[in-house]
């Protein structure tokens, strides 16, 4: 036989190993069960997770937060379009409450019992965070009659002062799909009366949901350290 | 209360479908208000239900691929993660084309509850709320309200027992009172204000929620013991979200009259 010929063929026997091996290397990627059924448990091959029997993705496809055109994350709560009234009658868009950490409650002002303690622990959380770089939202589950004059006195009546205390009136219909983005549940019982879960959530400052205290009468601690921890991102 | 933009979109909607290129638009027949109890959860115990429309049947596979290709946003690959999670339309084999071994007349599934909303939008209509839903489907073929009909309420039970009718086409189950089809035995259907049920935390006694509602005995609540089928109902919208997607779960537009 040719011994050239024969070189080539060895030379190119070892390129392809060298292709193999590198193909090797790639996929040394880790892999994760998507509902994190594991906690963070990881894999170094592609499968199904043995609690929830999904199939197992790779690590980086859940890391890397996918952003639209506008840099948002489509996980962001910017992407709701909706129109709010401050408590000083301004007109926003959520967005314009990007680049802040934000802790979020719903209430109603005319509530005499849950909405008072929820919003102590707003209070009890803005200062035990003391950030300026934190801004702290309550959006009426009562816009018909939560207007943005109730909601100036209500802030005064409850201490709520200074610029990062924003109150929020919306419509009837972008309220409820709001509350469908904290997953919080609200119902009218009586004309003056609403029964509600009683929720607090964190926010980044891409507006993508990070933390939520459920119940009243809860330790703060766990928000606060969370709310600390995304401010300095 | 409707966005300009909806407007122009809408506008456009109507424009081509005068064109003819379009889906025939699903009819609506007018629901007569009435006083309604809701399973739970009001102090009166009664609501009051304006007159309202309904369409005619769930929206199908093919009106919604209709929708998707007039508003690419709602595409399977650009729907945002907050507003449809990974099963939004799963079993379409791609962005345009419904799966191979899909009923184009059946009822959409796998949507969310954004997505639903955001369809009936664009159609200058609204997701009907629980209780306008309730009123609409209490109704047998014969009579407004056949709550304390026996018969009717098992048949619904039974059509609850019945796997796969998310397949079946739209109008395959019987025409009620009111000239609407499929309320009960296809699928389940969003409404506006499903995530009013409240089944964790409570407002006023907390700790002691409605999640008791569902379970034996702290059920005597409930304004309709026997209404066993309303139960399941008002337990399925307790126990979802939003943007979930489900292979049972469809939806149908309503609107004000």
């Amino acid at each position: 036989m040719n011994p050239s010929y024969l070189k080539n063929i060895l030379s190119f026997i070892f390129l392809i190993s060298l292709f193999a091996c590198q193909t090797q290397v790639n996929s040394s990627e880790q892999y994760i069960c998507p509902m994190k059924c594991e906690d963070h448990k990881t894999y170094d091959h592609p499968g199904t997770c043995p609690v929830c029997k999904m199939d197992l993705v790779k690590v980086s496809s859940l890391e890397a937060p996918i952003l639209d055109e506008d840099g948002i994350s489509e996980k962001s709560i910017f992407n709701l379009q909706s129109e709010w009234k401050t408590q000083d009658n301004e007109t926003i868009h959520l967005t314009d409450l990007r680049g802040k950490v934000l802790v979020v409650v719903m209430i109603y002002t005319s509530c005499e019992a849950a909405c008072p303690r929820l919003v102590a622990d707003m209070r009890n959380i803005y200062s035990k965070v003391d950030d300026p770089d934190v801004n702290y939202v309550l959006v009426s589950i009562d816009p018909e009659k939560d207007t943005p004059e109730k909601l100036k006195a209500y802030a005064k009546e409850e201490h709520l002062e200074g610029d990062q205390w924003i109150l929020l009136q919306g419509k009837l219909d972008d309220v409820r799909e709001f509350s469908n983005v904290l997953s919080m549940k609200y119902k009218k019982i009586s004309p003056i009366d609403f029964s509600h879960t009683n929720i607090i959530s964190a926010f980044d400052k891409n507006g993508v949901l990070q933390y939520q205290q459920e119940g009243l009468g809860v330790s703060n601690d766990k928000l606060v350290q969370e709310v600390i921890a995304l401010s300095e991102q | 209360m409707i966005r300009l933009k909806y407007i122009f979109a809408c506008f456009g909607l109507l424009a081509f479908s005068l064109t003819g290129n379009s889906q025939t638009r699903t009819i609506m027949r007018p629901i007569k208000g009435g006083t309604l109890i809701p399973l739970y959860g009001l102090d009166s115990g009664k609501v009051w239900v304006d007159d309202f429309l309904l369409d005619e049947y769930p929206v199908t596979n093919e009106q919604y691929l209709d929708f998707v290709k007039k508003y690419p946003e709602w595409k399977r690959a650009n729907a945002k993660s907050i507003f449809a999670d990974g099963n939004y339309l799963s079993e379409w084999q791609s962005d345009l084309q419904l799966g191979s071994h899909m009923n184009p007349k059946a009822p959409i599934t796998n949507v969310s509850w954004f997505a639903a909303k955001a369809y009936c939008a664009c159609q200058d209509k609204r997701l009907p709320s629980v209780d306008e839903w309730e009123l609409a489907a209490r109704a047998s073929e014969t009579k407004a309200n056949a709550e304390n009909d026996s018969l009717f309420n098992t048949r619904i039970i039974e059509s609850y027992e019945t796997p796969n009718t998310y397949s079946k086409t739209v109008g395959s189950t019987y025409k009620n009172f009111w000239g609407i089809y499929d309320m009960h035995g296809l699928v389940w259907e969003w409404t506006s204000d499903f995530n009013s049920v409240l089944i964790s935390g409570e407002s006023r006694q907390d700790g002691e929620a409605d999640r008791n509602l569902f379970c034996a005995g702290a059920a005597i609540s409930a304004s309709n013991l026997r209404d066993y089928a309303a139960f399941m109902r008002y337990a399925f919208r307790g126990s979802i979200k939003a943007n979930y997607n489900i292979k049972n779960l469809g939806f149908r537009c309503a609107k004000t009259k």
